[in-house]
């Protein structure tokens, strides 16, 4: 198995770190970076667990290999808050209830923050659509999406990821 | 400070989990930890002829390679006597994904590797992958040393109703099919243990842990203090994770050999095939009925599919069931019996409700068939037979099964001030005749489920040590306090919900109150959370262990303001001499005081630490009156859910939030069964839903948004009032949607859709209507 130096700057902190060439990405987060904040719900990139930010876009970081990431900028869950202050999906999804196990939440806070630098105003059903790829088995969504439009009126996809997608 | 209990405050939980500072199992790292995996059968039926596995254990970074042969000794998992399951196949395998062997390398992707490397010769034998073919005339005996693939038969009436079906003016025979369901915890199943001198530890994705911790002491015959389990986040459970898994074995037995920490972590397609699956029952009923729709008998013969093995905690699913069938009615004679099959297929387990669903399901689709039939309103027939609350508490026929307070008719009143019920039936007839618009179909489910589970007799026979719920209550030095609880959260919100019952209770702020669980070496004793058994049973545990801190409080005070305890009142965090308010003294200095034993009555016990064991007097029966409305596509069979209503009766609401919280969750599984999920095997015993591209859950795009109402009628089984609800919208949704779907259809002579009600199944339905 070859080898690859890469040098991957995640949450503002870049690292180099020789991988594997077939390493996902959320392995060299969870397990190179030691960021466990990210997760695997999944194996065929149906369930969003492991969403993160790529250069200011969503992606599965499980359908990324660590390898396509050399030179990139990500964000993750753990990097969303602005000095000790969570982000505004952060906070909606405790005011709204928009989670229980927290298992899918890391990804779900992270799709809706993506949805948010899109559109920042998003009706009920433009909330659906743009988290329709992230699996929650507790919710049953209703509260995700009240978390989502809570944000939206309270600042939006947030200072933290505002800025990386503008970067 | 108000009461906390009933309020809706945010979740103490939350900041950790949305800002990635969890712990779930695969977070923990220990240093030398290597990763297990398994090499699976992908046959559903066969003999192990041999394994090799020296290519495997020739891999770099593999440190071995073991099968049930280089296990010997090693127990296999409990179960029924005669019915154990051996960790890693022996001789034969029973369905796809069973292990077959385990790799052990430094690292995940060298495992993989490595256990591909491990090649298996098997010899086909027959696959019978359903109940039909399992139980056929010559069908071979899946499980050695039995004598068929009915592995468990009983049947819990003294009579068989047929008297009483013959007497009446009206039978019906019904067919009805409970499909099988996967859990799918978005988490699923990681262990890592760390077998050292002092004994084990093992990290697991377990609702049980001190359950856990007792069934592998006594697998490895160690003493129970010398095992240590412990469950930290757990990314839901919805009861699948209250199985003991071969892996929470085998990866302790390797650790012991290896000398270093052993974690297996399953991927989804694994957890697909490995996991337990739910439901899987088919009914055959009879019902006997008068003219006006009064229910007269009730006769119904359940065949639960066990999957390759029977479950330790799925065996007791078809008991529950049968307990239920008469739902929130009065039915004069019930007569259930069932059977357990053994097939081809994944293990059978619980799965949200674990047996309930599965009668009330039964009951209102039955009720819906009895109204089609007589051509009455579902509501009427269900008004003509429900238990009225001047019956409750309700005896069942079934010894010890006792309805607690609930009001049935109540529920279902309330549910109909939110809908202009006559006007969608108006609405419903317009659109018949309106081609382009789709058809509408309006659902009800009036349900009864079991919560609360205990008491003691009852929970041995899932081989439990008990059915109560331990809690232990403890004020620092400074007045804050701790609570440590043997449930186990995986999503409930227990930190909250517990915390603002200790609020109340000891008049402490919210934010000074904490709480432990999940850890055997931390938590006294414990059960585990399931059967909506929370709140109902661990949270009464919480209240009386405070209730004895605030006894005992309550004497250092009156001490400390020369009173008498009966002239003080607990307010605002401080006792106080009834009318004379400036006289007393905070919570806090109690809890100094009480560790000052100078400044106490001689003799008296230090600090304010109590535990409290509490045993529920009985099961609860949660209840309530559901509504569904479903516009049906009449070009692609596509059924949309256009309205979900819920009204629920948990007794006392803790924290109206959360409630909703599970309300939501339950009833999305429900509505996702009644029309989406099936776990489903081809002949041959492959699973034709093995990863989340085959089994479908639902997206934000599938779901609506619920409009839920409670009604509250405490029960008197303990003391919090609570009846649990972590179940109830998965118990009540299936039938509301199904019933819905075929109100929709009935014009057209419909009286049954199969679950799920899939585009597939209705498209066809309406075209061969239409011809």
């Amino acid at each position: 198995m070859s080898h690859h130096k890469i040098t991957v700057t995640v949450n503002g902190a870049a690292s180099e770190d020789e991988v594997e060439s077939r390493l996902l990405l959320v392995h060299y987060l969870r397990e190179v970076r030691n960021l466990t904040g990210t997760h695997v719900g999944c194996d065929t990139s149906n369930c969003g667990a492991c969403t993160v930010m790529l250069d200011g876009q969503t992606v599965k970081s499980c359908s990324v290999l660590a390898v396509a990431a050399d030179g990139a900028d990500v964000l993750t869950v753990e990097g969303l808050a602005a000095d000790g202050e969570m982000s505004p999906v952060q906070q909606g999804f405790q005011q709204c209830h928009g989670l229980q196990c927290g298992y899918c939440t890391p990804g779900m806070v992270m799709a809706a923050t993506g949805l948010l630098l899109e559109n920042p105003d998003p009706d009920e059903d433009e909330v659906r659509e743009g988290i329709e790829g992230n699996l929650c088995r507790c919710t049953g969504y209703s509260m995700i999406v009240d978390s989502v439009r809570w944000a939206a009126s309270h600042g939006g996809a947030g200072e933290v990821a505002t800025r990386h997608a503008a970067h | 400070m108000g009461s906390m209990v009933g309020a809706a405050v945010v979740r103490k939980e939350d900041p950790a989990l949305l800002t990635g500072r969890g712990t779930y199992v695969d977070d923990i790292r220990l240093p030398g930890t290597v990763h297990m995996v398994y090499v699976r059968s992908y046959l559903a039926h066969a003999k192990i002829v041999s394994i090799d596995t020296s290519e495997a254990v020739a891999k770099p970074g593999v440190l071995g390679v073991w099968t049930n042969a280089d296990l010997e000794g090693l127990p296999p998992n409990r179960s029924v006597p005669g019915m154990e399951r051996p960790c890693l196949a022996r001789d034969k395998v029973r369905f796809v994904g069973e292990p077959v062997a385990v790799v052990v390398a430094a690292d995940r992707y060298a495992a993989a590797d490595a256990a591909e490397a491990v090649l298996v010769e098997y010899e086909e034998l027959p696959v019978m992958a359903s109940i039909e073919a399992a139980t056929a005339e010559g069908a071979v005996p899946i499980l050695d040393g039995l004598e068929s693939n009915v592995v468990l038969e009983q049947v819990l009436s003294a009579t068989d109703a047929e008297a009483e079906l013959a007497a009446a003016p009206h039978r019906l025979a019904i067919h009805l099919k409970n499909q099988r369901c996967a859990a799918v915890p978005l988490e699923p199943t990681v262990c890592l243990a760390d077998w050292q001198a002092s004994g084990l530890t093992l990290w697991a994705t377990t609702q049980t842990p001190h359950h856990s911790r007792n069934e592998l002491a006594a697998m490895f015959g160690l003493s129970q203090q010398e095992v240590r389990v412990v469950a930290p986040d757990v990314g839901g459970g919805f009861g699948a994770k209250a199985s003991c898994y071969p892996e929470f074995i085998l990866t302790a037995e390797l650790s012991k050999r290896l000398r270093r920490p052993v974690k297996f972590v399953e991927t989804r397609s694994e957890n697909m095939t490995s996991m337990v699956h739910g439901r899987a029952q088919d009914h055959d009923i009879e019902v006997g009925f008068d003219d006006d729709g009064t229910l007269l008998a009730l006769r119904v013969r359940i065949t639960q599919d066990c999957g390759g093995w029977p479950d330790a905690t799925g065996i007791g699913l078809p008991t529950l069931t049968s307990f239920m069938a008469g739902g929130c009615y009065k039915i004069p004679v019930i007569a259930p019996s069932f059977r357990s099959v053994v097939t081809n297929t994944t293990p059978v387990g619980a799965y949200r409700g674990a047996g309930r669903p599965e009668a009330s399901f039964m009951i209102e689709r039955v009720v819906d068939h009895v109204a089609a039939e007589l051509g009455l309103d579902p509501l009427d027939v269900r008004r003509r037979n429900f238990v009225q609350p001047g019956e409750m508490p309700f005896a069942t026929q079934f010894e010890g099964i006792v309805y607690d307070e609930a009001d049935f008719p109540g529920a279902l009143d309330k549910l109909l001030t939110t809908i202009d019920y006559a006007a969608m039936r108006a609405d419903q007839a317009a659109r018949r005749d309106d081609p382009s618009k789709p058809l509408l179909g309006i659902g009800f489910s009036t349900f009864v489920e079991m919560g609360g589970f205990g008491p003691t007799p009852l929970f041995e026979q899932f081989g439990y040590v008990g059915g109560w719920e331990s809690a232990n209550v403890r004020l620092n030095t400074d007045g804050s306090a701790v609570i440590k609880v043997g449930t186990s959260p995986h999503g409930q919100g227990h930190q909250t919900a517990f915390a603002q019952i200790v609020a109340d209770e000891l008049s402490i702020p919210f934010d000074r109150i904490s709480l432990v669980h999940g850890d055997t070496a931390t938590v006294q004793e414990g059960i585990g959370t399931m059967g909506s058994r929370g709140a109902p049973v661990g949270g009464s545990a919480v209240f009386q262990a405070a209730g004895k801190v605030r006894a005992k409080a309550m004497k250092i005070a009156a001490h400390m303001l020369e009173a008498d305890e009966s002239d003080l009142e607990l307010v605002d965090g401080r006792f106080a001499v009834k009318g004379a308010p400036d006289q007393g003294v905070t919570m806090a200095e109690v809890a100094i005081r009480s560790f000052k034993p100078h400044l106490l009555p001689d003799g008296f016990d230090l600090g304010l630490d109590e535990t409290a064991y509490f045993e529920p007097s009985n099961l609860s029966y949660p209840s309530g009156a559901h509504c569904c409305v479903v516009e049906v596509d009449r070009e692609t069979g596509w059924v949309k859910v256009a309205r979900y209503i819920a009204v629920d009766d948990c007794g006392t609401v803790i924290n109206p939030l959360m409630a909703a919280g599970q309300i939501h969750g339950g009833v999305a599984q429900g509505i996702a069964q009644a029309l989406i999920e099936e776990v489903r095997y081809g002949a041959d015993g492959q699973p034709a839903t093995g990863t989340l591209v085959d089994y479908t859950l639902p997206s934000a795009m599938d779901l609506p948004r619920y409009e839920c109402d409670h009604i509250v009628t405490k029960t008197s089984f303990n003391p919090l009032g609570a009846k649990g609800l972590g179940e109830s919208g998965a118990t009540a949704a299936p039938q509301a949607v199904v019933n819905a779907v075929v109100d929709a259809l009935g014009h057209l002579g419909v009286r049954d859709v199969e679950m799920p009600c899939t585009p597939q199944k209705v498209w066809r339905i309406l075209q061969q209507k239409a011809s």
